[in-house]
């Protein structure tokens, strides 16, 4: 009798390998998402190899001011004479990473909170949902700032800003699968063999109740690759001479109208990044509803 | 019906309250002295100490916390600018409506150009017009609307001269600026209304409009439209609290005295009053706009309605 | 005299046939379908889920999905016009107005967001000319006619039972007085105790203003007492036509043999059931031949090769077999 039990509850385990193949097989079926995927890898690639890459470094000013693109700075130059191109390569290192990090150390604590909210359910679901609200009452870019002033500029402290943001959101995701999966039989066989509530928790129902937040998780990585090029332009975030997007942008600001290669490079480059990110996400959202499953 | 927006009105009192109490926590935190900022370099220890008890910063944090409570919510005094010394209210009520009126107008944009996208797309699924609606969705979405905004600048005012690049004035001053702003919310929208449009137009009622002998323009307006708009009214609602942080953005583009510009700089000038007051005034704008979204969720929705107006007594099914 | 032999039937269905595809599939849904029905009469369509009947019906009415169905070929004659030629905005005059439907489902067939008064008065003023009054009039005393008291014309369909709703599906499909009513398996989705009454409903209101109908239902039961004709579909075809008395007195087909054979006898003492034994084809792969064949206990060489056409036996009794014979013979009919 327990060993049947037992292998139920073992039972859940597989499901979610062969749930996660299926789900990689129908994402290589469309072909936008793929496209995504492989922008955005090669992008990592790049920016993990930009001292390799890069014509200039990304510091080196000269007297070539201003210029436009040409067969020496493939972008151009900026105020300072610095090639853009290799600002832009060594910027994607501040602004992806800071996107990745923040939506990485915001699934930590959105995972801890929405578990707690989702598994227990009651008073404690209600504490954490009503500062939940707090929090979401003020308009995102609004907390942004004030907790990028509080925390200080600079690229540590920005991505502990941006964080914030993605945390309600996703702790609410997981908390509405939580209590979903919560009265699944498999949780009652694992009760029943008297794991401990830890136990069902982040081995059993966490790893059932993830996959939706998987896309929000793509999604969040563009908006805060944005939020944080926007921080840096409003002078907050990252600041020059860091060649961070949104911090090139802002740099560039002044000479918008005579040199607007200044300004299209940079943003370019932001805009294929959450170009690419939005294509897998959106793939990612296909490949995981149920309702399309081929 | 009234019930419910007393109710939720009633609510937001301890949650715009925990949000005072949030900033202001959060702005106590804040590295960096007012008083240096206010004083200069030039000021002597002495000077400093003086304004910084004059500012009643000395005082215990309770203390500071239960009088701020005291002043904002029961006096209703926002405080004075540390910078300027003008009253903060004051300012508010000049830059607030600005934020507002772009921030509204910046929506009405985005949703006049996502529905007939969105509905175009989902009558014409996986045709040329479904992919091209889709394609400019996604590349709006992706498009940082700072950037957006000074490319719009350097075509439309720079290269053509047709329009303003920066300040307030009349109609024509706010045009690029909700034009940048609202890119970003059309993809949301239009993807959002084609795949409501998509669930709706498959079901059966919209086969008993046909079978009616209803016209199909009908069928999609009267019928499709109204269903499929209502979960796109929440995401309205949704997309207005970013919508209310991007405008904070632009305005910094465009040179728009705006809440933006005055918070932003509040921040960099840690004028406690003003950032304080204008995040409280914020996340009550936000909950009010909140408010009505949710009451024209009810509106479309009857079924909505009546689990609003429930009160205890089950809806009458016989 | 004369007239009367030469009068056309009140609709007259030629080889219809309707695809239904996809970027990798085509369904044959309807093959070369013939029906006809005179006025007044009731015409009972039979057979299983998936056979084609709701096809045949939203083909008559036009309002297959604009995406992915296709009416490859047919006439549909109703008195004497052909209405799958005519231009889209005369057909909409004919939709709720000369023919009209009763779906299926009741509780997704209403606009839930619009009450059901005005969906009554929607139908009634797109065929009427007068004023909103008279509309709404006319929608009330439809109301009141399903048994639906005016005063609940405001409220929603989310207000109503499954029952009330279909009363209201009704009170739509008849406002405009139609010559055809098309009902579609309309008390399925119901419980068992509503479906008696919904139906006497129909019945009655039909009787009443002289409706012809055919009705969608694979309930032999339904058949036997509101049919006047019958006509068995079985993968998109008709494998059997005839009057109620030929069918339940005569039956040959074996499809309709073992729709017969699977109604558990109640005065029986049996411990099984006997249900036909395979499956329905797959429409997108239908068989050579006659399409019962992988089913049928008397298949023989020309059944699986030949396109298998209608036999009549009496007066009016068709049936697509090709081995009549052989049954009598063997005894089966």
């Amino acid at each position: 009798m327990t060993e049947a039990i037992i292998q139920r509850a073992r039972g859940a385990q597989p499901k979610k390998k062969s749930e996660f193949v299926r789900v990689l097989k129908q994402l290589s079926y469309n072909r936008g998402a793929m496209l995504g995927l492989c922008i955005f890898v090669l992008e990592l690639v790049i920016i993990l190899l930009a001292p390799i890459l890069a014509p200039y470094d990304y510091a080196a000013m000269s007297s070539a001011i201003r210029e436009g693109p040409s067969l020496a700075h493939l972008c151009g130059t900026d105020d300072l004479g610095r090639d853009i191109l290799s600002r832009i390569l060594y910027g994607g290192r501040y602004s992806i990473t800071m996107g990745i990090f923040s939506v990485m150390i915001a699934v930590v604590f959105s995972s801890v909170i929405g578990s707690i909210a989702g598994y227990f359910g009651g008073r404690v679901d209600n504490i954490i949902m009503r500062i939940l609200d707090v929090i979401q009452s003020l308009p995102g870019m609004l907390l942004t700032i004030v907790m990028s002033a509080v925390l200080g500029s600079g690229y540590f402290n920005t991505i502990l800003a941006l964080s914030v943001n993605c945390i309600p959101g996703q702790a609410r995701m997981l908390r509405a699968q939580m209590m979903k999966n919560r009265d699944a039989e498999y949780v009652e066989a694992s009760q029943s063999i008297n794991c401990s509530r830890l136990r069902i928790i982040a081995v059993h129902l966490f790893p059932n109740s993830f996959s939706p937040l998987i896309v929000q998780m793509t999604m969040g990585v563009a908006n805060m690759i944005l939020m944080a090029s926007s921080l840096s332009f409003i002078g907050l975030g990252v600041q020059p001479p860091a060649p961070e997007w949104g911090a090139m942008l802002a740099g560039s600001r002044e000479f918008f109208r005579s040199s607007p290669h200044m300004v299209v490079f940079p943003g370019l480059a932001i805009a294929i990044t959450i170009l690419a990110l939005n294509l897998l996400g959106d793939g990612l959202r296909d490949a995981l509803d149920p309702k399309l499953k081929k | 019906m009234g019930r419910y927006i007393l109710k939720r009105l009633l609510w937001m009192i301890p949650i715009i309250l925990s949000v005072a109490i949030l900033v202001f926590t959060l702005m106590t935190f804040c590295p960096g002295k007012p008083e240096a900022i206010i004083l200069g370099s030039t000021a002597t220890e002495a000077d400093l100490a003086a304004l910084r008890e004059e500012l009643g910063l000395n005082r215990p944090f309770l203390v500071r916390l239960g009088s701020f409570l005291e002043d904002t919510f029961l006096h209703l005094d926002l405080g004075k600018s540390y910078i300027t010394k003008g009253s903060v209210a004051q300012s508010i009520a000049e830059y607030l409506p600005r934020t507002f009126i772009l921030t509204v107008a910046t929506m009405a944009i985005s949703i006049c150009l996502a529905l007939p996208l969105g509905v175009m797309a989902a009558t014409h699924q996986g045709q040329w017009q479904d992919n091209l609606s889709m394609a400019f969705a996604l590349v709006g979405i992706s498009v940082p609307n700072f950037w957006l905004a000074m490319m719009l600048v350097i075509v439309f005012s720079v290269i053509l001269d047709w329009l303003p690049p920066m300040g307030i004035g009349g109609l024509e001053y706010y045009i690029l600026p909700a034009i940048s702003g609202s890119l970003g919310g059309v993809a949301g929208l239009a993807r959002q209304t084609r795949s409501s449009m998509l669930d709706v137009i498959r079901a059966d009622y919209i086969t008993t409009a046909r079978a009616k002998g209803v016209s199909e323009f009908k069928v999609i307006t009267k019928h499709a439209l109204k269903n499929a708009l209502i979960p796109i009214i929440t995401i309205i609602g949704t997309q207005f609290g970013r919508q209310l942080g991007g405008t904070m953005v632009i305005e910094t583009i465009f040179g728009i005295p705006g809440m933006g510009q005055y918070i932003i700089s509040g921040v960099n000038q840690r004028d406690y009053p003003v950032v304080q007051s204008g995040a409280i005034i914020l996340a009550i704008v936000f909950s009010l706009c909140m408010l009505l979204v949710d009451l024209l969720y009810a509106a479309a929705d009857p079924r909505i309605k009546a689990q609003y107006s429930k009160r205890g007594k089950k809806v009458r099914k016989t | 005299m004369d007239n009367l032999e030469n009068k056309s039937p009140f609709l007259e269905i030629r080889g219809l046939t309707v695809e239904y595809f996809s970027k990798e599939t085509v369904v044959h849904a309807v093959n070369s379908v013939d029906l006809t029905l005179e006025k007044g009469r009731t015409l009972g369509l039979v057979g299983e889920t998936g056979a084609g009947k709701t096809t045949i019906a939203k083909s008559i009415l036009r309002i297959l999905p604009d995406v992915g169905a296709r009416i490859v070929s047919g006439d549909i004659f109703l008195e004497g016009t052909d209405i799958s030629k005519i231009p889209e905005p005369e057909m909409r005059k004919i939709r709720g107005q000369k023919i009209s439907m009763i779906f299926q489902d009741p509780m997704t067939a209403l606009n839930p967001v619009q009450t059901v008064g005005s969906q009554i008065e929607e139908v009634v003023a797109l065929h009427n000319a007068g004023s909103k009054a008279e509309f709404r009039r006319r929608a009330e005393e439809m109301l009141e006619l399903v048994g639906i008291p005016k005063e609940r014309y405001s409220d929603y369909p989310h207000q109503f039972s499954g029952g009330m709703k279909q009363r209201v599906v009704i009170a739509i499909a008849l406002a405009c007085n139609p010559e055809l009513l098309l009902a579609d398996e309309p008390t399925t989705a119901l419980d068992v105790t509503i479906q008696a009454q919904v139906l006497q409903l129909i019945s009655q209101l039909r009787e009443r203003l002289g409706t012809s109908m055919i009705l969608i239902t694979h309930d032999m039961g339904v058949v036997a007492t509101f049919c006047d004709y019958v006509a068995v579909v079985y993968a998109g075809s008709i494998v059997e036509y005839g009057t109620k008395e030929q069918l339940f007195d005569h039956y040959q087909h074996p499809y309709t043999t073992g729709l017969f054979g699977a109604i558990p006898n109640m005065s029986l003492d049996e411990d099984r059931l006997h249900p036909i034994e395979g499956l329905p084809p797959d429409p997108t792969d239908l068989p050579k031949g006659c399409a019962f064949w992988p089913r049928c206990k008397y298949a023989t060489e020309r059944c699986k090769q030949e396109k298998i056409e209608m036999t009549v036996t009496s007066d009016g009794h068709l049936c697509r077999c090709c081995n009549l014979d052989l049954l009598s013979q063997e005894g089966a009919i």
